[in-house]
């Protein structure tokens, strides 16, 4: 039966730094190395052999590892009094280590120790005591962050922030410098989702005094997540010297709701009248409750005028619901449609305006989203910046590799769409091995720059992700640029007259070889620069090609082949369509059903929704 | 034109005697050997997975031979690459068996490829390890199985969910293909079981690679803000998670908010992902890299020694093919051959330790015992375990949550023998695929 104490009681190990819980690590050497620390705390030293004896006690079972039990995460019920602790060390090893822990998970220490090396549940414990103190904001705040460390040398706490070496250290109280140390040197303070929520919670309340309006109001939002009586009395407070009206709206409705469920009839009615016009989520959720039914079949709410009024005011911000959802479906199919056009407008290029089927294209694009892992190696500290340069290389890599391609293989092929399409599907397989061999077949990770991560949050029915944001502008911004090129340069219409009529052209002295490598060059470089998008929102590995090829081909050949605004709106159309049916037929019936359409709309206009007209097309 | 026909000729001897020297080398060595098949995709799409399952089984055999090999010989691996391609799984284990004539085969990772080689391995009376975590509702007699089944992973994460998180509101998230459609059948019933009402169970299947996120995930966000806690249990497989990840992290949902707890991301997947958006999220397996033993810290070190790489990562799939491995060295010691139907016979109710301590038995229904741990993923592309199960589970290949399962049991010792023998009817079936 005492081993089954011991078990529950040890269930510690994310809160446990290695050192301490390596059997190799003998008692003695233990004690010789804390007694060369400087400032430490006498409990801690007691604390540290208590966990070391225990633990080693407990490894030498054999089922060691599977000690623990669900839900008893550390916290104590024996309630030891204190006086056990200042019996000596040799007599509480000998009175068997179990007593030992229950008396130290129930002292009131420094928190800063139990926050360094306390189990979870002591970590909550320590929090809860800093979070009294707003000089204390800083070092939750890294807490919550992951950039609270712990100094192994010398048992204290600090803020590091990580250099090409190691870590630049700072004092989390003071504030004050304390130099680099190797990474070696300082182990992470873990937190698991319940100090999290816990964290969140006290740092808003720490903050909602802060001079920063925008961090009062993430205070406020923060501690409108769980209400209870301590931070309403908060709020209630700050209400009257609050200056900022969004704060104070903020506020207001966090009080309103709570006046829902207020023993004063007007004040209910005052309050669903009111809530009704808020574009709430938890409103909402208040107003659903009230409308509910109990197991018995009766009303919760016996009040028959407060329910018709709560079920009124449903209906109204119901309305207000859908009309946010149809915005998000569009802004959805129009960020797919994004994507797929990006992946696409080369292709209308190579295949649209040169003829060529080109199989390799999904791997230019894989070419661009690598070079774009490339930039990020270079430039570790400048994510932004290494995206942003990663544009221009891709075009150049791609457009490179197209060219070579071009020049190598698809010239000797013109006229012979069959055998250049398994041409080119050689070269797809050669790239694919080749980026494995350089960089592994695993996917690499592309990280997101700050400024792209995140979403623009409306209001709580309606919000839209950034990356997708930025891709459908950077989408319009690259068709409008290649739109230009094909209309404003020589380049373009030299490229234009190849395609019309190739003959023509070359009897009025284009040089169309010369066009043709160009052309093709231009065509893969914007591939190259589809694959820095699609780093954002995929993975990143050889088969990233394999995955669009078949979507490029489907947009260009339903937009009309050889039309760059039909490639805009077949995307954008399909994109929505995708969209639209998701909900209702799930996403891999979606896929079908846009593709049966597809099908059935070749059938009927083989060229596509903007076929090519003149001479030239019919010939 | 002369000279070349001349280099020809030499040439050609050349191969001629080569190739007579190298097969007669190559039986030589067969004689005394004991050869092993290693049956991991090298090419295609599971080759990310499956390569490092190669790996391990030839450090495995590379150490058991500096131990001095088993039977007084040296293992031999035989080394083929199914290509990703499920029927070319069941060549390549025919040729194994019939060409190489192997001792017994180690490998395969998707089910579907498992469910591929089944009637080859029982045709031959082969011995097949498959290492991976899988749907279960079945039990070969020539299979077994060291990864979880559903109840050593999916069920105790739903309970350490319900328990501990206090969710109500569930989120079926998979991959659409049998392990996840069984999975979460599975799951359904259970939840049911525990009095969950339908309308707080949401089911959602997408393709393999699926990287378009948002609107499922919007779903997610607006099922989960009805005021009740929810969490997502992903059965989402493959490089999808990382999109998938992607757009909760971006489109606000925090694992305090709805945690996602997943059964197919482990150490290895995480290594090629941006860690960031993951925190905090959750996942079931049986074995963590960062639990705290000696036993595994030797064999992290083994491993990364043995592949040369001071930042590769060890993982629960691996961990099993080292548990089905040294109980069936275990096992042809126990025999004194290793002819499969002595092994089969001898396997059963041997034990090994576990890297994360503990022991691992080998079942009646070859399937065996482990413990279930919960993690949550940290920055680093680690686990923090947040829960375990107090003693390790026996594994149980046909669920008892499913109506037509339940009576079923496997039982390969006498007087049952059978993988599908129903307790009701007393009848065997003696089908698996």
């Amino acid at each position: 039966m005492q081993s089954q104490r011991f078990r529950t009681r040890l269930k510690t190990p994310p809160g446990l730094r290695p050192a301490d819980r390596s059997p190799k690590n003998s008692l003695l050497s233990m004690m010789t190395t804390t007694s060369t620390q400087t400032g430490i705390e006498t409990r801690g030293v007691f604390k540290r052999l208590f966990e070391l004896v225990f633990l080693n006690t407990v490894r030498r079972e054999p089922v060691a590892g599977l000690s623990a039990q669900p839900g008893s995460n550390g916290t104590s019920a024996v309630d030891r009094s204190g006086w056990l602790i200042r019996i000596g060390l040799v007599l509480l090893i000998a009175a068997a280590a179990m007593a030992a822990r229950p008396v130290l998970a129930d002292e009131t220490g420094n928190p800063l120790d139990l926050l360094r090396q306390g189990s979870m549940s002591e970590r909550e414990q320590a929090v809860e005591q800093l979070a009294a103190d707003s000089a204390n904001l800083k070092l939750l705040q890294a807490l919550q962050d992951g950039k609270l460390f712990e100094l192994k040398a010398e048992a204290k706490l600090a803020i590091g922030l990580e250099t090409q070496t190691g870590y630049s250290l700072t004092d989390p109280i003071s504030g004050a410098s304390l130099g680099e140390v190797e990474r070696g040197a300082v182990g992470k303070i873990n937190l698991n989702n319940k100090l999290r929520t816990l964290l969140r919670k006290a740092i808003g309340q720490l903050q909602l005094n802060h001079a920063d309006p925008a961090v009062r109001l993430g205070a406020v939002q923060a501690m409108a997540k769980n209400v209870d009586d301590k931070a309403l009395a908060l709020l209630k407070d700050h209400l009257d010297h609050e200056a900022d009206a969004e704060i104070v709206a903020a506020i207001r409705s966090v009080l309103l709701l709570q006046d829902i469920n207020s023993p004063d009839k007007s004040q209910r009615v005052n309050a669903i009248t009111t809530l009704k016009e808020f574009d709430s989520q938890d409103a909402v959720n208040k107003l659903q409750a009230l409308t509910e039914k109990d197991a018995d079949g009766n009303f919760v709410e016996a009040d028959s005028d407060i329910r018709n009024l709560a079920e009124a005011a449903l209906i109204k911000i119901r309305g207000r619901m859908q009309a946010y959802a149809a915005i998000e479906t569009v802004f959805f199919g129009l960020s797919l449609g994004a994507v797929l056009v990006l992946a696409a407008i080369g292709l209308a290029i190579t295949f649209g305006v040169m003829g060529i089927i080109n199989m390799a294209h999904g791997e230019l694009m894989m070419l661009g989203a690598y070079t774009t892992y490339v930039m990020q190696q270079l430039l570790p500290n400048n994510l932004g910046t290494a995206l942003i340069l990663s544009i221009p290389m891709a075009f150049l890599v791609a457009a490179l590799v197209g060219i070579a391609i071009e020049r190598g293989i698809i010239r000797f092929l013109y006229g012979r769409p069959l055998e250049t399409l398994l041409a080119t599907f050689g070269v797809s397989l050669f790239l694919q091995q080749a980026v494995r061999s350089i960089f592994s077949p695993l996917n690499r990770s592309v990280a997101t720059p700050d400024w792209m991560s995140g979403s623009w949050q409306i209001n709580d029915f309606l919000s839209l992700t950034w990356n997708r944001f930025y891709i459908l502008i950077f989408c319009l911004l690259v068709f409008t640029a290649l739109l230009q090129i094909l209309k404003r340069t020589k380049l373009g219409l030299e490229v234009r007259a190849v395609a019309q009529n190739r003959g023509m052209a070359r009897a009025m002295g284009i040089p169309t070889s010369r066009v043709d490598a160009m052309t093709f060059g231009l065509g893969s470089g914007i591939a190259g620069v589809a694959g820095v998008a699609l780093s954002q929102i995929t993975n990143v590995g050889p088969n990233l090609g394999q995955a669009y090829i078949v979507d490029s081909f489907m947009v260009v050949v339903f937009g009309g082949v050889g039309n760059l605004f039909g490639t805009l709106v077949a995307g954008f159309s399909l994109g929505i369509a995708n969209k639209v049916l998701e909900p209702y037929a799930g996403a891999v019936l979606a896929k079908i059903l846009v593709l049966v359409f597809i099908i059935l709309f070749i059938q009927k206009k083989p060229r596509g929704l903007f076929p090519q007209k003149g001479r030239a097309a019919e010939s | 034109m002369k000279r070349l026909s001349i280099s020809f000729r030499k040439l050609a001897t050349a191969a001629a005697l080569s190739t007579a020297l190298f097969g007669a080398a190559g039986s030589a060595q067969a004689e005394d050997t004991i050869k092993v098949g290693v049956l991991h995709s090298l090419s295609g799409t599971m080759a990310i997975s499956e390569t490092t399952l190669k790996d391990t089984m030839l450090m495995l055999i590379d150490e058991q031979n500096k131990k001095g090999g088993l039977l007084g010989k040296k293992l031999e691996a035989v080394v083929v690459d199914p290509a990703s391609n499920w029927p070319l799984f069941a060549e390549k284990a025919r040729e194994l068996i019939t060409k190489d004539k192997v001792s017994a085969i180690f490998g395969c990772w998707t089910s579907v490829s498992r469910k591929s080689v089944l009637p080859v391995i029982e045709e031959l009376n082969n011995i097949l390890f498959y290492p991976v975590q899988y749907e279960g509702e079945e039990s070969s007699k020539n299979v077994f199985y060291t990864g979880a089944a559903p109840n050593q992973q999916a069920i105790p994460a739903v309970d350490y969910l319900m328990n501990d998180l206090k969710v109500q509101r569930w989120v079926l998230a998979g991959t659409d293909y049998v392990y996840p459609r069984t999975t979460n059948k599975i799951l359904e019933a259970y939840l049911k079981a525990k009095g969950v009402k339908p309308a707080d169970i949401m089911i959602n299947y997408t393709p393999f690679g699926h990287s378009d996120w948002q609107s499922i995930v919007a779903d997610i966000k607006k099922f989960g803000s009805a005021g009740k806690k929810t969490a997502v249990v992903s059965t989402i497989n493959g490089d999808a998670n990382v999109p998938f990840y992607k757009e909760l992290g971006n489109q606000g949902i925090k694992a305090e908010d709805i945690p996602v707890v997943a059964f197919s991301v482990g150490e290895e997947e995480l290594s090629g992902m941006d860690t960031k958006p993951l925190v905090g999220h959750l996942a079931a397996w049986n074995y963590f890299m960062s639990v705290d033993t000696t036993k595994n810290a030797a064999f992290i070190q083994q491993w990364k020694d043995y592949i040369k790489n001071p930042k590769r990562v060890t993982n629960d799939p691996m961990e099993a093919h080292y548990i089905g491995f040294n109980m069936w060295v275990k096992a042809v010691e126990k025999a004194g051959t290793t002819d499969p139907d002595a092994v089969q016979k001898a396997i059963i109710g041997v034990e090994f330790p576990n890297l994360t301590g503990g022991t691992a038995k080998m079942l009646p229904n070859h399937h065996i015992s482990k413990p279930v741990l919960i993690g949550e993923i940290q920055e680093d592309g680690q686990f923090a375990t947040v829960w375990q199960t107090n003693k390790v589970v026996d594994g149980d290949a046909w669920s008892d949550f499913l109506p037509d399962s339940k009576p079923i049991i496997a039982d390969w010792t006498a007087p049952i023998n059978c993988g599908n023998y129903n307790t009701k009817t007393k009848k065997c079936s003696g089908q698996n695929y």
